[in-house]
């Protein structure tokens, strides 16, 4: 496994010495689950929910949500301008 | 008279009938919190003003002569995921210290509407993530019949309210075993609904197509009167669903002559503790005393659900805590001066490295790693393939038998330290709950005696929402 790519595609920065770490618990983890090659599953199909449930739509609706509801979401980013949530800059 | 210590039905008389008012009940709960959470440390948030204000409400009302509902002035705990408007909702991370819910979960708003009184949030592992609650942020829960203990996971904080008498139920969240292993350990009755029976929405996401909400009380008929006011479909939850309950109108006497319960080999098998075995043998002695049908079944592809549990779980918990970036809410790179930062990547990996504990950073790893380009059909396809014959082992089962009956857990309450540094160790705390979520069942845990002081659980399994019957089965053990 190459830690490193997988630290930056979960967009999670590691210290060294956790990488470290992290590579010998998480091949112990995948050296457990290699028991399901074990199980023949070639006419199986996966399970996409677990009591059946299909396709449950609502109207494509837009809906308000309350003035003093939106400020409290508002409220809790770390940095906003206005009704903004304000993001560093993608570009030099 | 200890207040506390009543159970939901006695305490609506109490109330009723006026030996107590709401306002005294909720403060006899605060008082027990002051009096025993320093050691315990079940709560992480204690309303005690909110919670005063909302018995006075319901002392109101009887004053004015007017009915009370069942819940109402029933004093609750609530586990730190879901969200209560206007309070702190932390899930146990650093990540979430200072965030405040925005909204009412779904859960919350029926409880609200039932005359519910708050009296704080429970502690729980990291985003539900642990089977002992040593994993939360804020230091861990102690079981209050053995302070060396752990009250189990995640819902621990939850369960050892109950037990402590600090509230007269609780809600708590079960994705792997989190509400029924922690019921076991701390000796109270928790219920994992139907996938699907009660909204989620309020409910901080860990592994979707798991997770569900239920409720840990003192006895089997309080745990249903909970489950009754919190199920039912929600739009705003499209998983949700309004179920068939069976209304079980016959007596109890006659369902249990007629059960049929089946206790699946592999459950009982090598890691069990013999002692544990024997308690729950015994309990299902008592039932076939009663007139019961037991058989012995096999659900043949048991061993692997562990693994196909953590191939499913990490892989939707990388995917849910994406949101957790340090732009919406939550602790940020960008407000902590210690940090330099150049640009949005960075305002991602270092929020993230900061703010996550060490269990969420190896699931959201473990998930990133089994979701990635390459991997998924190896991974992820494979293990919903398991999934299925899982389910098919269960589906056959139900064939013959009404019920399943286990052990909630293989031993009874570790000590607090002893598995937290071998996190597969850890994981085969949760080796017969798991199942159970993966298939979307119903089950309850529910105490069926004690191993030297410490309480012991036994689980019962049902078909999809088949509550009513294993709430049936659950009293007959209890009584």
């Amino acid at each position: 496994m190459n830690i490193n790519h997988i630290a930056k595609l979960a967009r999670l920065g590691l210290g060294e010495d956790e990488k470290s770490k992290l590579e010998s618990e998480l091949s112990e983890i995948l050296d457990f689950v290699e028991q399901l090659k074990e199980v023949e599953t070639e006419n199986i199909e996966p399970t996409a929910h677990a009591t059946g449930m299909e396709n449950v739509v609502r109207p494509d609706e837009a809906r308000r949500t309350a003035e003093d509801e939106r400020q409290e979401i508002l409220g809790n980013a770390p940095q906003r301008e206005d009704n903004f949530i304000k993001v560093k800059s993608v570009l030099q | 008279m200890d207040l506390a210590s009543l159970t939901i039905a006695q305490i609506h008389e109490g109330l009723k009938n006026k030996n107590f008012s709401a306002t005294e009940l909720t403060e006899a709960f605060l008082s027990k919190i002051k009096e025993r959470d320093g050691e315990i440390h079940a709560y992480l948030n204690v309303m005690e003003e909110s919670a005063k204000k909302q018995a006075r409400e319901v002392d109101k009302k009887i004053a004015a002569g007017e009915e009370i509902g069942i819940l109402e002035g029933a004093p609750c705990a609530i586990k730190d995921n879901i969200l209560i408007r206007g309070e702190k909702c932390t899930s146990g991370s650093k990540i979430l210290e200072h965030y405040v819910a925005p909204y009412d979960a779904e859960v919350i708003k029926k409880l609200k509407e039932k005359g519910v009184v708050f009296l704080g949030k429970t502690n729980l592992d990291e985003f539900a993530m642990g089977s002992s609650t040593e994993n939360s942020a804020f230091g861990p829960t102690r079981n209050p019949h053995d302070l060396k203990r752990v009250p189990g996971g995640s819902s621990g904080g939850s369960a050892a309210a109950v037990a402590a008498n600090e509230c007269a139920f609780a809600l708590g969240s079960d994705t792997g075993g989190s509400i029924r292993q922690p019921a076991s350990f701390c000796g109270v009755v928790g219920l994992k609904p139907t996938y699907g029976a009660v909204s989620r929405y309020g409910l901080m996401a860990m592994a979707s197509s798991l997770d569900q909400i239920g409720p840990l009380a003192k006895n089997v008929e309080d745990c249903k009167m909970v489950f009754e006011a919190i199920n039912g479909r929600d739009p705003k939850d499209s998983t949700s669903s309004d179920g068939n309950f069976r209304n079980s109108n016959p007596s109890q006497a006659d369902e249990i002559r007629k059960l049929r319960i089946g206790l699946p080999k592999e459950y009982f098998a090598q890691g069990l503790d013999p002692k544990v075995e024997k308690l729950v043998k015994n309990a299902v002695q008592k039932l076939a005393a009663q007139g019961a049908k037991v058989e012995e079944i096999s659900l043949p592809h048991t061993k692997y659900a562990l693994p196909c549990y953590y191939i499913i779980m990490p892989s939707e918990v990388s995917a849910n805590l994406a949101r957790y970036d340090g732009i919406k809410y939550g602790y940020s790179a960008i407000s902590d001066k210690r940090l330099a930062i150049s640009d949005l990547m960075d305002v991602y990996l270092k929020s993230r490295q900061n703010g996550f504990g060490a269990e969420p950073r190896r699931r959201i790893m473990l998930g990133t790693y089994a979701l990635s380009a390459g991997y998924y059909d190896a991974y992820y396809l494979k293990a919903q393939k398991v999934r299925t014959e899982i389910i098919n082992d269960f589906k056959k089962a139900f064939e013959k038998v009404d019920v399943i009956i286990t052990p909630t857990a293989p031993t009874p309450a570790f000590k607090i330290g002893e598995k937290v540094s071998d996190p597969l160790r850890m994981y085969l705390a949760d080796i017969y709950t798991i199942s159970v979520n993966l298939a979307g069942l119903p089950a309850i845990s529910v105490p069926c005696g004690k191993s030297e002081n410490l309480p012991v659980g036994l689980q019962i399994i049902g078909k999809h929402f088949s509550e009513d019957l294993i709430f049936e089965a659950a009293s007959a053990i209890e009584s």
